[in-house]
């Protein structure tokens, strides 16, 4: 076949995949950065440039800070421990024990249900006075908690949604890597008379990197995307303590109809976006043996 | 390796040994944490009300609270919606993301590399963070309330483009060769060798999107605002805020509608699930 008609066949093939992703992607990106300098039209007046005055407006947000804050403190607390429990539940559900098909099932089973479904579960769980949780610590004598209506209590209480909701389908890329691990290095580890923890400290932890390195990454993004449960529950609530910066984003564009500032926010939320690829890219990529 | 393991840490189970009961009885505690609130759900969705927050084993069985929450919404129109909005989705993303993906392993063209780190982006960047320019995108287009405006954004999948491209990169050059010494047009060779070759990544791939289009909220509920573009988490949501507030029986019964289906599918095709994650997972 003739070069030149070979470039013109993958273009072809590429074009309509990639009217999709530059409408609805990288076009939208570069727009929501214009609009970002731009104030929010109103009836009878368009939009005007007002450089950066959306950002400044930003910095004097305390609903912001709050937000940023929040969502700090929700990535910091869910990964690790989502993480944590994946593997564990990975070794598990990787080994000959007891009812092994039932403990997959329900440890995977929060990942096909829907969030927003889920989520009005939780909320029972969580009601004061005759929930489920607060009828458990009852029993144990502990007086009953008003989990979602306590701003000091609320974040924590959706941080347990979201661990519940995302381990189970980490556990899988933990799953599936231990199933590709090289049956001799347990044997060998059992000759020489190892522990178990040790076995994983030493030879499945390490090897484990590039799946943590993919979880990681996921687990980054998902905890900036994740609102499904914010909205249910809570509605960013009470006095914005449990509100992430997705959550605010939606209130700022489709409560107040704000664009130039809803723009803004979307800014940081992409930069936040932009330096998780960048360590992906460019720190942990090179630290793990990636194809 | 060896050296790491001549001094080993010898307290501690032995790993010859079978996973001890201690292990084992944490595992089954997280388990059952785990699937509480499916078990919850279901306890007082088949209970009349006044036992949804009391666990009494002699409570009378009951579908009234299924149906209920079935007459009080138009729960049947939300399924037909969500129906179609994944089909739709599906659709499209295998044909698209086939073809690029098919340019991607196949050809060599110029800026290649810079394309493929266009894709690469929506990894990244999903469409529902740019929710305020696509709704705008969607009102040019005259498209908010429609359930094809639900997917519009969605069609593209880079994490579909770039599954299908490193399962045709593993497809052995001789068999493509062999048919385009045959004649085989290029469209043809993706038919009859690439797409019959990588089917259960197409499987795999199928799974993790219906269950993550089915489950889908935010953007659904920013685009629809009717009954008819409606999908079931939305509707869902409608039903749950408004007046039935309180009858938790009933909120359970219209969450498992909700999710019965998958939930259904889950527990029937549980293996095949689980592999399909596990295969878009190594990936």
């Amino acid at each position: 076949m003739h070069v030149g008609l070979r470039h013109i066949h993958a273009y072809l093939l590429l074009l309509p995949a990639f009217i999709f992703l530059v409408g609805f992607t990288h076009y939208p990106a570069i727009g929501t950065l214009l609009d970002s300098l731009m104030s929010t039209p109103r009836a009878g007046r368009a939009a005007v440039f007002v450089g950066l005055e959306n950002y400044a407006l930003m910095m004097d947000d305390p609903t912001f800070w709050k937000s940023l804050r929040n969502n700090f403190w929700f990535a910091l607390v869910t990964i690790p421990v989502s993480i944590a429990l994946s593997i564990a539940m990975a070794l598990w559900v990787n080994d000959k024990i007891a009812g092994r098909q039932f403990l997959r099932m329900s440890y995977f089973l929060p990942t096909v249900l829907p969030m927003i479904a889920v989520a009005n579960i939780w909320i029972f769980f969580y009601t004061p006075g005759y929930g489920l949780i607060n009828q458990v610590l009852q029993l144990f004598g502990v007086a009953s908690q008003n989990w979602l209506g306590d701003p000091s209590l609320v974040l924590g209480s959706v941080i347990v949604v979201a661990i519940w909701k995302e381990a189970g389908f980490f556990m899988i890329f933990y799953l599936a890597a231990l199933q590709t691990l090289n049956p001799s290095y347990k044997e060998a580890a059992q000759i020489e008379g190892a522990s178990a923890w040790y076995f994983f400290r030493r030879v499945q932890w390490p090897l484990l990197m590039p799946t943590t390195i993919f979880v990681l990454v996921n687990a980054l993004i998902n905890a900036f995307r994740m609102v499904d449960h914010i909205i249910v529950m809570t509605k960013g609530g009470p006095d914005n303590a449990s509100s992430l910066l997705l959550f605010y984003l939606y209130e700022v564009g489709f409560k107040f109809w704000d664009q130039g500032y809803a723009s803004a926010l979307t800014a940081v939320l992409l930069a936040i976006l932009a330096l998780v690829g960048l360590l992906q890219f460019f720190v942990l990529d090179r630290r793990t043996h990636y194809r | 390796m060896s050296q790491a393991l001549t001094s080993p840490n010898t307290q501690g189970r032995s790993l010859g040994a079978d996973t001890s009961v201690l292990s084992t009885i944490g595992a089954w505690v997280l388990a059952l944490v785990w699937i509480s609130p499916l078990l919850y759900a279901v306890w007082a969705a088949i209970h009349p009300s006044e036992f949804a927050t009391k666990l009494v084993l002699t409570a009378p069985l009951t579908m009234d609270n299924f149906r209920a929450a079935w007459e009080a919404a138009p729960f049947a129109r939300y399924f037909l919606n969500t129906t179609v909005l994944v089909a739709t989705i599906l659709c499209m993303q295998l044909v698209l993301c086939t073809l690029a993906a098919y340019a991607f392993a196949r050809f060599e063209f110029f800026g290649k590399n810079v394309l493929f780190s266009l894709v690469l982006v929506q990894l990244m960047v999903m469409p529902e963070i740019l929710l305020v320019r696509n709704y705008q995108t969607l009102t040019h287009l005259g498209l908010v309330d429609t359930l094809f405006g639900i997917g519009l954004p969605y069609f593209a999948s880079a994490f579909a483009i770039f599954l299908l491209r490193q399962t045709f990169k593993t497809i052995p050059k001789e068999l493509v060769e062999a048919a385009a010494m045959e004649g085989a047009s290029t469209m043809q060779i993706l038919r009859h060798v690439y797409i019959p070759l990588a089917k259960p990544v197409y499987l795999a791939f199928s799974l993790v999107s219906v269950s993550h289009h089915w489950n889908n909220f935010l953007w659904p509920l920013i685009v629809s605002n009717s009954v008819e573009s409606r999908p079931l988490t939305v509707g869902l949501q409608v039903f749950s805020s408004t007046d039935q507030g309180i009858d938790w029986s009933i909120i359970t019964a219209a969450t498992l509608l909700t999710s019965g289906p998958l939930l259904i599918g889950f527990l029937i095709f549980q293996r095949q699930f689980v592999q399909s994650f596990m295969r878009a997972g190594i990936k």
